[in-house]
């Protein structure tokens, strides 16, 4: 596995256990004759670190490793794609997520969410040329 | 494919199926007279699906295709994926029993469940990382 997968795909994993714990309080909190206040709050980080943290960044890992390699004999490419979908989409989820659960104003999320779509163009962007047929090789000039 | 592949994938799609089935039933005006707590059952049907089908297949595709650990990383004891699987649904079960009825009724004794779902499947979640966090490495050569 590539390190930036193992990043990826390690990084998914701490949201999964992160976005759970966030969800066992929520849910806890259900069973409490009166919840604390603050629970209700952490629903949008629970959601962003589950959906975006977790299982986008799992696709992400997944697809940067086991995807073909380009036809022009680079391999999986410089990697800057990549590693720019990767950090525009953790800084999304935790500008988005944090950003809501603790009531920032209205930009932070905002601007959490244009870093999500902008790291999942970056990863379309690397990802597009490496989705090919089988035996495709690099087209004769 | 290993036997916890094959529990995760199957009890996935059973999910999976549940999941839909418990949708439609939820549109279903007459099924909601029926059944009251279909109107409550909303949490019920996005963790169905998020958590029963998506969460659990990633696992047993995961556990199936990671890389294996060598010998200089022992792989974790199996122990730990089989409990995972076992406290998820467990989990999820007493999720879909629970929430419902206390959403419609807050003083129902069923709401005391609702803390140990949680546990149960926060425990889960940490089984799965753990397990499957030495088989996610960097191999020599591979950039």
């Amino acid at each position: 596995m590539p390190r930036l997968s193992v990043w990826m795909v390690r990084t998914a994993l701490v949201c999964l256990v992160a976005g759970f714990a966030l969800g066992a309080l929520i849910l806890a909190a259900r069973g409490m004759a009166e919840p604390p206040g603050f629970v209700a709050r952490l629903r949008p980080l629970h959601v962003e670190l589950l959906l975006l943290g977790w299982i986008v960044n799992l696709g992400f890992g997944v697809a940067y490793w086991i995807l073909p390699a380009r036809v022009d004999g680079t391999g999986r490419g410089a990697g800057l794609g990549a590693g720019a979908a990767f950090a525009l989409l953790n800084a999304g989820v935790l500008l988005a997520g944090v950003g809501q659960a603790l009531t920032a104003p209205a930009i932070v999320p905002l601007l959490g969410r244009a870093a999500e779509a902008a790291g999942a163009a970056a990863f379309a962007a690397h990802a597009w040329r490496r989705v090919r047929p089988y035996g495709a090789t690099r087209r004769a000039t | 494919m290993p036997p916890l592949t094959r529990w995760l994938v199957r009890t996935a799609l059973v999910c999976f199926v549940a999941g839909l089935l418990l949708g439609v039933a939820m549109q279903v005006g007459a099924a909601r007279e029926a059944f009251p707590l279909l109107a409550a059952a909303w949490p019920g049907y996005v963790h169905l699906l998020t958590v029963g089908w998506v969460t659990q297949l990633i696992m047993g595709v995961a556990f199936w295709l990671f890389p294996r650990t060598d010998r200089s990383r022992p792989a974790p004891p199996a122990w730990l994926g089989w409990t995972g699987y076992v406290l998820l649904n467990a989990g999820l079960l007493m999720r879909l029993a629970a929430e419902p009825a206390a959403m419609l009724d807050p003083a129902t004794p069923l709401r005391n469940l609702l803390p140990l779902s949680a546990l149960l499947q926060l425990a889960a979640a940490c089984c799965f990382a753990l397990l499957l966090w030495p088989r996610v490495r960097e191999r020599a050569g591979d950039r």
